[in-house]
């Protein structure tokens, strides 16, 4: 083995820079796959019989179809098929968005089923309509339930992040691409941002933890 | 006053409630007894439509909750209820639990709903109680914030069902004699349970029911001293 890590420092400001290009689409991923999939798991639970096998639908799709493939699909064939120019950005947060919402449906939908049927009594028996319910007394119990889950689903998304590399984003893996190539040396680069990836990830499992630790103050 | 006319209940093919009529008048106190499965608790939460019956209709104050578009939601804040498990909002304090249905429901100033549920605790005798999270309350104490938390909403009837069933037997006597001063206030109450010394000593009228249908209804001194019905006369052996 003849790891030399000293070739890496000229490029390391211009690795770095790629933590933030992935946390930016990361977030805004998790932003849009939560609301998406918060509403999605109310459809499922709902009684509105066409929203449900919407939601159903939706479901199978995004997760029955690989991840890379969704990707593609949304940056190759949306300038093609409505004229559009959509920049990586965009798919990426589209494609990760869509594809996570549909899994955070099925982690908040089996969360909200885990709840005491008898909260939901409690809360018709006093008259409070259903949204309010849902937002302030069924969704905060079920979050405290699937807050492990939920994480884990956030920290997958965070390392398949790595996917955008394929379409040209310039993420913290196609920097490591592009600086193995310029190097031609790849273990270095791929491995310098591996160990930022794993940061990251820990990052992401403190603040769970922290936030666990929060919720259960009630108990 | 709330009025139950020709309930019926079906859970698939089985007929829980038969054809069950009856009238609860304000400042009356009802307790519905009879065996397990009777249909006691199903009759209970049809009057506030946590279950919808059948066929029949329910009407509280003249207004008819089991008509098309009816606005249960506003209904429901007029009947309040106390279930066997309590239910208290977990993620809440108890303090958090008897406001926030009035200040989300009624539209309550939050001061004016503090100031309410605290004096509703110091009336279940809870005071010292309200920062406190339901986790960490006593099975009676549970109660009596159930209690407090239904009575928040200021409501004209109260619902209870089996109210003391889930509780350790030390602790029943606490949650009863706070029913029975409200019996004592003229909250108008009907009470599902298996306490026959509160249905004897509190309650003006009983109910009993067996199989879903209505068997038998009276004062609890003639029901208890001498039951017209040979299905009571049994019960009452069995359980006295």
């Amino acid at each position: 083995m003849n790891l030399d890590f000293s070739q890496l420092v000229p490029y390391i400001p211009f690795m770095l820079k790629g933590i933030w290009t992935t946390i930016q689409f990361v977030i805004v991923s998790i932003i849009v796959g939560s609301i998406l999939g918060t509403v999605l798991a109310l459809f499922k639970i709902g009684t509105v019989k066409p929203l449900r096998w919407f939601a159903d639908a939706y479901t199978s799709i995004f997760r029955g179809t690989p991840l890379i493939l969704q990707l593609m699909i949304i940056y190759y064939s949306v300038p093609q098929l409505t004229g559009y120019d959509i920049n990586a950005f965009t798919s990426a947060v589209l494609a990760f968005g869509l594809n996570s919402s549909a899994y955070i449906s099925e982690i908040i939908r089996a969360g909200i089923q885990a709840v005491d049927k008898g909260q939901m009594e409690a809360a018709q028996a006093l008259g409070i309509p259903y949204r309010a319910m849902m937002k302030d007394i069924i969704l905060p119990q079920a979050l405290k339930n699937i807050l492990p889950a939920l994480m884990n689903e956030f920290i997958t998304l965070t390392k398949e992040s790595a996917i955008v590399s394929t379409i040209g984003y310039l993420d913290l893996m196609r920097r490591a691409q592009v600086v193995g190539s310029d190097l031609f040396r790849n273990f270095e680069p791929l491995l310098f941002v591996g160990f930022i990836y794993w940061c990251m990830v820990m990052v992401l499992t403190v603040i769970g933890r922290m936030i666990e630790r929060r919720l259960k103050l009630s108990d | 006053m709330i009025k139950a006319q020709n309930l019926y209940k079906k859970f698939g093919s089985n007929l829980v409630l038969n054809d069950i009529s009856a009238t609860i008048k304000q400042g009356e106190v009802v307790s519905v007894i009879g065996p397990s499965g009777s249909g006691k608790s199903t009759f209970l939460r049809c009057l506030n439509l946590l279950e919808k019956p059948t066929s029949g209709t329910v009407l509280i104050n003249e207004t008819d909750l089991t008509a098309k578009g009816a606005d249960i939601h506003k209904s429901r804040q007029q009947i309040g209820m106390v279930f066997q498990h309590f239910h208290l909002f977990p993620h809440l304090t108890v303090l958090e639990n008897l406001t926030y249905a009035p200040i989300k429901v009624k539209g309550l100033k939050r001061a004016e709903a503090n100031d309410k549920a605290r004096l509703l605790l110091a009336k279940v005798g809870l005071s010292d109680k309200a920062a406190a999270y339901p986790s960490s309350l006593s099975g009676g104490q549970k109660q009596r914030v159930a209690i407090a938390r239904a009575l928040a909403m200021e409501p004209e009837l109260l619902l209870f069902d089996e109210p003391t069933s889930a509780l350790d037997p030390e602790m029943v006597k606490e949650v009863l004699d706070v029913m029975k001063d409200l019996a004592k206030s003229g909250m108008t109450m009907v009470v599902v349970t298996h306490e026959m010394g509160f249905a004897r000593e509190v309650a003006d009228r009983v109910i009993f029911l067996d199989h879903g249908t209505l068997v038998e209804e009276g004062s609890p001194a003639a029901f208890f001293a001498s039951p017209k019905t040979e299905r009571a006369r049994e019960f009452l052996e069995k359980v006295l």
